[in-house]
């Protein structure tokens, strides 16, 4: 008799039906950590562990998937993990945005609008968004019960008084439906409107932290800020140095050591795909040349 | 002020075989300052820590009149009921600032985070309002960005106030305001409270074994020993002409100047 080693997409068949009720739960209550019984998966923590169990646990033999970490398909993270779901799953996977039909993420949100048949998975670390500003979990809970929210606009505010604008540049905080405030997971703020009524149905996980949570397809998330002070997201003076691309998430690299830099698209699907129809940037910068182009502006 | 806008009634609180506090009735009304004194362990603590809601009584009835004229029992409001009365018709004053205050987070945001609590949500009005408080409790304006860790025990102290009374309270619990504090910084901060109780017409309910502060700021007061009050009146009255043996002890305990 032969068993096989593991189950379809390594998980057992009770522990996904565990998951997946999870996620139910989540998407009928949008923005709310719902807790689960995390598994040992065979990465560390702050590997995707939730992600990778939320993947798992929706994941059919007729799936594509794209795995991306800080934008791109070729890291270490995004290569083990596809590796992974191709191994135990036997799954098609893809590095383009447009045939994946699930999509698991660290720290980005792909340029390409998601379309509404995908399903994006955020790996998330900290699910908790009021967790720096009050440690007692029995506390963050009553908060979130009463919509008691005015402890993550102090820290909006000490932003404030300190740089003189919001200098929360990654896991910005979100309202929900008008109703829970949610951590993004730590992508960049640029992302943040992404999230607003996207088609595609937005899944957390948070192995370590044992939460799920969830943004059912045109779900309006609202980022948070003041009147006065308007949410605003990172601009880029310079287009990408390798497709010309304007309007996109940018990763500066470091060219040589004497400050040469550049900056090229963070989402490496989105610039190839550019590349391939022609687009090409002015490209690697001259010895010394000074391109520090990162800049806040009010829009 | 023919209504009370507290009023505690058969009031008793145990730990387990231990009682706290036990058969406590007094009436608070608006804009009056009652002062609860004692020795350590008379129970004053533990009886202004039930008025609050911040311990769960054994048994009694703790009244309180809302600003619509209602007057519930406080265990019969909604957890997220009496957490707003905490955050916007009351004010709580603990002894030591750091319980009271956030200390790594600026004045500023420290004295508007109960407005943020509330909805506000335009920075400048925010800071605008934090500054003028800051200036009321005597705290210099370029101050505002400075985190509390920075600041002395008084001016945390005269902060935890600012704090407290931005969104116009009606009822302070204070424990000990003057507690941790020399003798010239009490007086200052003294006076600062006896000058914005008057102008603001606020309730008090101050704790303090200090007849001196007693004098200075309440016009009735409480004489707690052993869980019971043994005395109630006028300030003036008991401290002048106390009737109670216990009080009378206490009284004599005040050093002559």
């Amino acid at each position: 008799m032969t068993l096989p080693a593991y189950n379809f997409a390594y998980l057992d068949e009770q522990t996904k039906r565990m998951i997946r009720r999870a996620i139910l739960k989540g998407i009928a209550i949008p923005g709310y950590q719902v807790p689960f019984a995390s598994r040992e998966m065979p990465m560390p923590y702050g590997w995707g562990t939730g992600g990778v169990q939320v993947t798992a646990a929706i994941l059919g033999p007729d799936d594509v998937l794209k795995v991306i970490d800080q934008g791109a398909d070729d890291t270490t993270n995004a290569v083990s993990i596809r590796a992974f779901f191709a191994k135990t799953a036997n799954v098609a996977t893809t590095t383009k945005t447009a045939e994946a039909t699930i999509i698991q993420t660290r720290h980005r949100i792909p340029e390409e609008r998601l379309q509404a048949h995908q399903t994006i998975v955020f790996q998330v670390p900290i699910p908790e968004p009021l967790r720096f500003l009050e440690p007692r979990e029995t506390e963050t809970r009553v908060m979130h019960g009463l919509e008691e929210y005015g402890l993550v606009h102090v820290k909006l505010y000490e932003d404030i008084a300190q740089h003189g604008h919001i200098a929360t540049t990654y896991a910005y905080p979100v309202k929900v439906e008008g109703r829970y405030v949610m951590d993004p997971s730590p992508i960049p703020k640029f992302d943040n409107p992404k999230l607003d009524r996207s088609p595609a149905l937005q899944l957390f996980g948070a192995g370590r932290e044992k939460r799920i949570y969830a943004l059912p397809p045109f779900t309006q998330v609202t980022s948070l800020d003041f009147e006065d002070h308007p949410f605003t997201v990172q601009t880029f003076s310079r287009p990408c140095a390798l497709c010309n691309a304007t309007g996109v998430y940018m990763d500066e690299v470091v060219t040589d050591d004497r400050g040469g830099r550049m900056f090229v698209c963070s989402d490496t699907d989105h610039c190839e795909t550019r590349q391939l129809h022609g687009h090409t940037g002015p490209g690697l910068p001259q010895l010394g040349e000074h391109a520090s182009t990162e800049q806040e502006t009010t829009r | 002020m023919t209504d009370p806008i507290l009023s505690v009634r058969g009031l008793q609180k145990r730990y387990g075989a231990f009682i706290g506090c036990t058969d406590v009735s007094f009436d608070v009304w608006p804009g009056e300052v009652v002062a609860i004194v004692g020795e350590s362990g008379s129970g004053k603590t533990t009886l202004l820590n039930c008025i609050s809601g911040r311990l769960e009584r054994s048994a009694g009835e703790i009244r309180y009149r809302m600003r619509d004229g209602r007057f519930p029992d406080l265990g019969d409001l909604s957890e997220a009921e009496r957490r707003f009365l905490m955050r916007t018709d009351w004010g709580f004053v603990h002894q030591n600032p750091a319980d009271g205050l956030r200390m790594r987070v600026s004045a500023g945001a420290n004295v508007g985070e109960r407005l943020m609590a509330v909805g506000e949500r335009h920075y400048g009005d925010i800071r605008r309002t934090a500054g003028d408080w800051l200036s009321r409790v005597e705290i210099a304006a370029e101050r505002i960005d400075d985190q509390p860790i920075a600041f002395s025990g008084g001016m945390r102290q005269r902060l935890q106030i600012a704090r407290n009374l931005v969104t116009h309270p009606r009822l302070i619990f204070m424990d000990e305001p003057t507690g941790g504090l020399d003798v010239s910084v009490q007086a200052r901060v003294l006076d600062l409270l006896r000058g914005l109780v008057t102008d603001l017409s606020l309730a008090v309910v101050i704790v303090t074994h200090d007849l001196a502060v007693a004098r200075l700021l309440s016009q009735r007061m409480i004489v707690m020993k052993g869980g019971h009050i043994v005395e109630a009146g006028l300030t003036d009255r008991v401290l002048d002409d106390p009737r109670h043996a216990y009080t009378q002890l206490l009284v004599a305990s005040i050093p002559e100047s």
